[in-house]
């Protein structure tokens, strides 16, 4: 036990001697977030449209201003002619253009029917599709306030609500898939470096030639970034809560032993690598190459898994930041408890349990 | 102490060990002495259980270094060749790991440190990166003793130090062994030699001669002779064109010579010097070191193995 202390000591020693390493491990998290919380963005705001107007009469004048009235739209430029709308397009000033028929209102009260035309920039087929959706959201509703006095033979009443996230925040999405990130980089990276550095060192030579026992060695590397991963994850969670309001529906408690149990998940994937390679080089490469990218394209952190090609899916099963974020995300977002998340606990442990085994079974005693 | 039973270690084709077989007794500086490449590093390995080798056995405090490596591990003190602490951790911080690490503490056996330790305590809340190389190898070595060991494995633990610090760490050996702590150390410098018990000269994994540092000297094959002229470029190719010469090596500013008739005749290698250009030449019969041992040894490895 004596001999674990001397170790777990000399860990901490190794990791705030060089501070700026550790710079990197605690800003990286807030500076992470700050970037997806703020400027990385896909929600709709001050979209850039020209208008077209061919009508000027009433019921176009008072829709427009409706549709600049909101904080999706700013309006960049009334157009004179049709020839001007490739052009702006073109010059990228727009990503939509909004076009009234002449007559508009005019049709519109004699003939109970008008038209008009939006055209939107698809070479960012998101953006085009949310803004042609807020556009003509806000068109029909326009539409059953003139029809209100009347009286509509049928007429089906939709009431839309976003459950889980109201305001269809970006960032309620990022905060889980971060913790999974941050918790990938640090936990495996930095035990997969740590314990190569000691093979490259040559330590690990004079801790072999010693009664010290391997398993010792390295799960006293592990308690310092167990204990870092835990106090980043909770910043993470702060900054969430306080700065983003992204809510905690369910039990703290249940995250935060979720969350380690992620953790030592990772970190017996990092010890894994570790016994598998012999340089921090390769290390760091393996930990970069095999873990983030998957981790961040496979996840379903950035891209929903069920819309990727079957099988890529299929091999989205082994990424173990996916269950992850589907057992945070249930927590964090939805409130659910033990009873929904259990079998993507079960799979974490079992991901858990197969690579300390793996590693127990690749550790030698020796140098070769 | 030390039991080494014909080992045989090979990295694919190179043979790194050749039927290595050496006993070391209690008390004893042992001395492996070699060129770099020609297996120290892999005999202290196989004897520290870091390494396995391929055949043969070897025990150390008749404990086998293959079966009994763990209970092994608590017994011997190492030093590697390379400076394998902490640089980030202070000198009193490797020291204190090190003593933990094997159950003590510094208080404990202080003592058989002291001596080596005195040198760098005042330095002890320095990082280990940040110390000299002659000061580097004491901290190792007070590492490798803390534990009180019976017998510690020293590789090439004077390379790249200072020839002060090099021959003060002698005289820590040489107190350790006063404590009656087994020492088998290797290094490539040959003028160590005479400061061993017993040595054995080890070239491309052969071992070829085990004794002490005076027998071998003694056994050295027929008469040596210094040769120095004015021309000191040239001497060595002259002599080696020379048809009697045997061998003809340099050594520092002067030539080592011997010759293939038991008597040298002088008269006739200044003419034939002199022929060449050659002046002021001067010829002394020396008498051989531990390199002249081991150079004539090797080649007599390199002609056994050409038949």
């Amino acid at each position: 036990m004596k001999r674990f202390q001397a170790f777990v000591k000399k860990e901490f020693h190794h990791i705030t001697r060089d501070w700026r390493t550790l710079i990197i491990l605690i800003g990286m998290p807030i500076i992470q977030i700050m970037l997806f919380g703020f400027a990385i963005t896909n929600e709709i705001k001050d979209a850039k449209i020209a208008i077209l107007d061919h009508a000027q009469d009433e019921h176009s004048t008072v829709l427009i201003n409706k549709i600049l009235s909101t904080d999706y739209f700013q309006l960049e430029k009334y157009l004179a002619d049709d020839s001007e709308i490739e052009s702006i397009f073109k010059k990228g000033k727009v990503k939509e253009v909004i076009i009234f028929e002449s007559g508009f209102g005019e049709k519109l009260e004699k003939e109970k029917k008008a038209n008009m035309q939006i055209i939107a920039d698809a070479s960012d087929p998101n953006t085009a599709t949310m803004l042609l959706n807020y556009t003509q959201a806000i068109i029909v509703n326009y539409q059953a306030n003139i029809n209100l006095s009347k009286k509509l033979p049928f007429s089906i009443n939709i009431q839309s609500e976003m459950f889980y996230n109201n305001e269809l925040k970006g960032v309620y999405l990022f905060v889980p898939g971060l913790i999974a990130i941050i918790l990938m980089l640090v936990s495996a990276m930095m035990t997969s470096i740590s314990i190569t550095k000691e093979k490259e060192l040559g330590t690990m030579e004079i801790l072999l030639a010693t009664p010290m026992k391997p398993v010792i060695i390295i799960v006293a590397k592990v308690v310092p970034y167990l204990m870092l991963s835990f106090i980043n994850s909770v910043i993470i969670l702060l900054l969430g809560y306080f700065v983003f309001g992204v809510p905690v529906h369910g039990s703290l408690v249940l995250l935060l032993l979720e969350m380690i149990l992620f953790i030592l998940t990772v970190l017996s994937l990092g010890i894994f690598i570790s016994t598998a390679t012999s340089s921090q080089q390769v290390a760091l490469m393996a930990s970069l190459m095999g873990l983030m990218l998957p981790t961040i394209l496979l996840s379903g952190f950035l891209f929903p898994v069920e819309n990727m090609p079957l099988p890529l899916q299929i091999i989205s099963n082994i990424v173990p930041a996916k269950w992850f974020i589907i057992i945070i995300k249930g927590i964090m977002l939805k409130g659910v408890g033990l009873s929904v998340i259990w079998k993507e606990t079960l799979i974490l442990m079992g991901f858990m349990a197969f690579f300390i085994l793996l590693s127990i079974k690749k550790f030698k005693p020796r140098l070769a | 102490m030390i039991s080494i039973k014909s080992i045989n270690k090979s990295y694919g084709a190179v043979m790194a060990l050749n039927n290595i077989n050496i006993e070391v007794s209690k008390g004893e500086i042992f001395g492996l002495i070699g060129p770099d490449g020609a297996g120290k590093t892999t005999l202290i390995r196989i004897l520290t259980t870091l390494l396995l080798p391929d055949t043969g056995s070897a025990q150390v405090m008749n404990k086998d270094v293959v079966n009994d490596f763990r209970a092994l591990r608590r017994e011997f003190g190492y030093m590697p060749g390379r400076f394998s602490l902490y640089e980030d951790l202070t000198v009193s911080e490797n020291l204190e790991l090190f003593a933990s690490i094997f159950g003590t503490t510094i208080e404990e056996n202080y003592y058989l440190i002291e001596d080596i330790y005195k040198q760098i305590e005042p330095f002890k809340d320095r990082r280990a990166g940040k110390l000299s190389g002659g000061m580097k190898q004491k901290l190792a070595l007070s590492c490798a003793m803390i534990h009180k060991p019976e017998v510690i494995f020293l590789d090439e633990p004077t390379t790249g130090v200072d020839p002060v610090s090099r021959k003060e760490f002698w005289q820590m050996l040489k107190k350790l062994k006063g404590y009656g702590i087994t020492i088998f150390v290797s290094t490539p410098y040959m003028d160590e030699a005479s400061l061993c018990d017993r040595i054995a000269l080890i070239q491309d994994g052969h071992i070829m001669s085990i004794d002490t540092p005076n027998k071998i000297v003694s056994q050295f094959d027929g008469k040596l002779y210094a040769i120095i002229s004015d021309k000191k470029h040239g001497l060595l190719k002259d002599l080696r064109e020379f048809p009697s010469a045997r061998s003809v090596f340099l050594f520092g500013s002067h030539i080592h010579y011997t010759d293939k008739n038991e008597e040298l005749r002088k008269a006739e290698l200044t003419d034939y010097l002199k022929l060449r250009g050659h002046d002021k030449i001067e010829i002394l019969e020396i008498l051989p070191v531990i390199e002249d041992c081991f150079l004539a040894l090797m080649g007599n490895l390199k002609d056994a193995a050409h038949v």
